[in-house]
């Protein structure tokens, strides 16, 4: 599941010289003997998290010489350690993915002790180079830069100028989503405002479909989210023929009249690169992390509820993005008033993922 | 299935009058082995109709059961590793079901005991050495659990709230109860994503059996379930047990203590969860967090069930569940299954082992009758 803060992740690494290596993926081609394992927490058709790393497994399958062994379901106990010993021990996997949180203490880091020759790398920021093994290791996506360009297709697709976002919980990666949207969206439209709504947990499926009902009946025509599963508040607002912004995967299928984009991660580029530089046997780095300009997250392809407008400014958004262009360009301040970003941030600046505040432009209180 | 426990494990006599005695009772007591093992037959054939309905081979299938479950030492390992925690939470049902109670809350008393084992070293890390520390854990976590499962039998025993419905619900306050305090007095702030209790650390950790990679709960459940089986069957207390569960009102009429009875039986099966709980926490997690809720409690309904409330029985359909859900992630793997499937031959060998409990009784070849001997 998706229970992240970056910050002690970007303290401890050489983050900038990581994504740095990323922005040259190209090369990657045909890679042999690559065994990957990978773990999912739920299932792999969750139109969430678990499918963002489902598809991008289905594609590299496609590569000759590389394997690929999935379990989906693993709860967070021994019995993913169990599983990810038998993908070694009867698969042969040579590199094991896990993606959920809770697998990393003590399970991964355990593990990792017990079969140096095998690569682990885990999908949430926590490794640390004084505490951890060295065959152990951390993968993420700046999820961010794709809800900022969210934002501006939705500011174009809105009529009330309220957008609407349910949220799981306010910690620092998911505030730094719902402050990407709404600066997106103020970027093609200065009235638009984001109207935010916590549900408390990653996967509560009857309060995110009340929460979408409550942002539909308080004027927001727009709706997208940050939860675990966003089934439910994509089903729910085509249900109310409002539009949709997704997240962590496609939900488009869910919305066939008012899908406009998603965010998603693209953890196909971060997969590649493992795969490719166990077939040339180099060593795989430790930390790798990035958006746009490191090709790691992406937009959903657009659905019938982006016009021709939306679809342009949002095209040229991520061109921006991928040329570095900031998202934060300070001053900015919280809807308490507060001066919180003075100056123009880098969008991967460490400074971003310390973001304990809503800015203004965003109704809703994190407390 | 007490009485086969109680036949088989007579020990034979070489003098004529025992021995003809004892190939009797063991024709009798073969029903119990036999009916369970056509019943696990008549589920494969059944489920192997299902993967050609879905177009996979039912060869490949139970070829990767085998492999995965049983086949060499690490899936031997694997597949003992997740039946350790089922034997605990089937003997949460089995104690009670001897009495005639649907208990069905051990997955709370799993939660709450793991919980209390882990809040309870936190004070004592770095003070108290390791050794003494467990085991003030496993007494703590086993007396919480004992006390769970204990209030829902105490609450129909005094007054008469059904405990198949109390117990369930207690689960999930138990599971709130820790979220609680994981959440907010005794979260470990060093760990902002996953709420949980501060971890024992490896000092303190359990560790495995000498040689394997299974931890100590595994052995702990076979003498706990060796113990029960004992207790039940070999002593006054399990007969008076019995006697309740087969008629509360006799047992009532001859001056048995029913209510105590009751809830002594509940808070052992309690006990037991707690057990569990104590082992998730000290040989696994290292800490107490959502994840102790992992469904152990439940699926020891399932496995208790199959072994009818039977605590030897329980060790062997464990280890049997255990193997088919080892084998359940390389079967995903290679067939290219959901992991739905490993539940569908989970459900479709219960209900057909439920069905088979209507076959008792009726083969001649197993019936015993006076002429024969003792019946």
């Amino acid at each position: 599941m998706f229970h992240i803060s970056r910050r002690n992740f970007i303290q401890s690494s050489g983050l900038i010289g990581a994504a740095g290596l990323l922005t040259s993926t190209s090369r990657i081609a045909h890679a042999a003997n690559a065994s990957i394992g990978i773990v999912y927490v739920g299932p792999r058709d969750d139109f969430g998290w678990n499918q963002a790393h489902a598809v991008a497994i289905k594609s590299l399958k496609t590569i000759a010489g590389v394997k690929a062994a999935e379990e989906e379901n693993v709860p967070e106990t021994d019995a993913c350690s169990k599983s990810m010993e038998s993908m070694i021990n009867l698969d042969g996997a040579n590199i094991v993915l896990g993606t959920s949180f809770g697998y990393f203490a003590p399970f991964m880091v355990d593990l990792a002790r017990k079969y140096p020759k095998v690569e682990f790398r885990h999908a949430a920021p926590l490794w640390d180079a004084g505490k951890h093994p060295k065959n152990l290791g951390s993968y993420f996506g700046y999820l961010n830069q794709a809800h900022y360009v969210d934002g501006v297709a939705a500011g174009l697709s809105t009529k009330s100028n309220k957008l609407g976002f349910v949220a799981a919980k306010p910690i620092s990666s998911v505030l730094s989503n719902i402050n990407s949207f709404m600066l997106g969206a103020k970027k093609t439209n200065p009235n638009a405002v984001v109207q935010v709504i916590f549900t408390g947990d990653w996967s509560l499926p009857v309060r995110e479909a009340e929460a979408v009902n409550a942002l539909i009946d308080a004027g927001c025509d727009v709706i997208t989210c940050h939860v675990d599963g966003p089934k439910v508040v994509v089903e729910t607002a085509e249900k109310r023929g409002v539009k949709t912004c997704g997240h962590n995967a496609s939900q488009a299928p869910l919305a066939p009249k008012g899908f406009i984009t998603g965010a998603e991660y693209k953890w196909e580029t971060i997969y590649k690169l493992y795969a490719d530089k166990l077939a040339k046997n180099e060593p795989l780095p430790n930390m790798l992390a990035g958006g746009y300009e490191a090709d790691m997250v992406q937009n959903s392809p657009f659905g019938a509820g982006a016009s021709d407008e939306a679809r342009k400014a949002a095209t040229s958004a991520i061109a921006d993005l991928k040329a570095k262009k900031p998202i934060y360009g300070g001053p900015l301040k919280d809807n308490k008033g507060k001066l919180v970003i003075e100056k123009a941030y880098d969008n991967l600046d460490p400074f971003l993922d310390q973001m304990d505040y809503l800015l203004e432009g965003v109704v809703g209180s994190i407390t | 299935m007490s009485e086969a426990s109680e036949l088989s494990a007579a020990a034979p006599d070489v003098s004529g009058e025992t021995r003809r005695d004892f190939i009797l009772r063991a024709r009798r007591s073969a029903e119990y082995l036999v009916i369970p093992l056509i019943a696990l037959a008549a589920s494969a054939f059944l489920f192997s109709l299902f993967l050609l309905a879905v177009g996979k081979s039912p060869a490949d299938f139970f070829e990767l059961v085998m492999r995965g479950g049983f086949g060499g030492a690490f899936s031997i390992q694997n597949t003992l590793q997740r039946s350790a925690p089922l034997i605990l939470t089937a003997l949460a049902v089995a104690v009670p079901a001897r009495i005639g109670l649907v208990m069905i809350g051990g997955e709370g008393a799993l939660v709450l005991g793991g919980f209390a084992s882990a809040a309870v070293a936190i004070p004592m890390l770095g003070v108290v050495p390791p050794v003494p520390t467990l085991l003030v854990m496993a007494v703590v976590g086993a007396f919480v659990g004992a006390l769970w499962i204990g209030l829902a039998g105490a609450l129909r025993h005094y007054r008469g709230v059904n405990e198949t419905i109390s117990s369930l619900l207690l689960t999930y306050i138990g599971v709130a109860i820790m979220n609680f305090f994981v959440e907010g007095m005794l979260r470990d702030l060093t760990n902002p994503n996953k709420p949980s209790t501060k971890p024992i650390g490896d000092a303190y950790m359990l560790g495995k059996i000498p040689g394997t990679d299974v931890h100590w709960g595994l052995i702990v459940g076979v003498v706990v379930a060796l113990l029960l089986q004992v207790l039940m069957t070999r002593t006054t207390f399990g007969f008076a047990a019995r006697m309740t569960g087969g008629n509360p009102r006799a047992a009532r009429a001859q001056g048995l203590p029913v209510g105590a009875l009751m809830v002594t039986c509940c808070a052992l099966a309690g006990g037991c969860a707690g057990l569990a709980g104590f082992f998730e926490v000290a040989a696994i997690q290292g800490r107490a967090n959502a994840s102790l809720a992992a469904g152990y409690g439940f699926t020891g309904i399932l496995v208790s069930f199959l072994a009818r409330h039977n605590p030897v029985a329980i060790i062997f359909v464990a280890v049997l569940f255990g193997g088919i859900v080892a084998a359940g992630g390389l079967i995903q793997r290679r067939m290219d299954m959901p992991d739905a499937t490993v539940l569908v031959l989970q459900g479709l060998t219960f209900v057909v082992l439920l069905v088979s409990e209507t076959l008792y009784g009726r083969f001649a070849i197993f019936r015993v009758d006076e002429k024969g001997g003792r019946a």
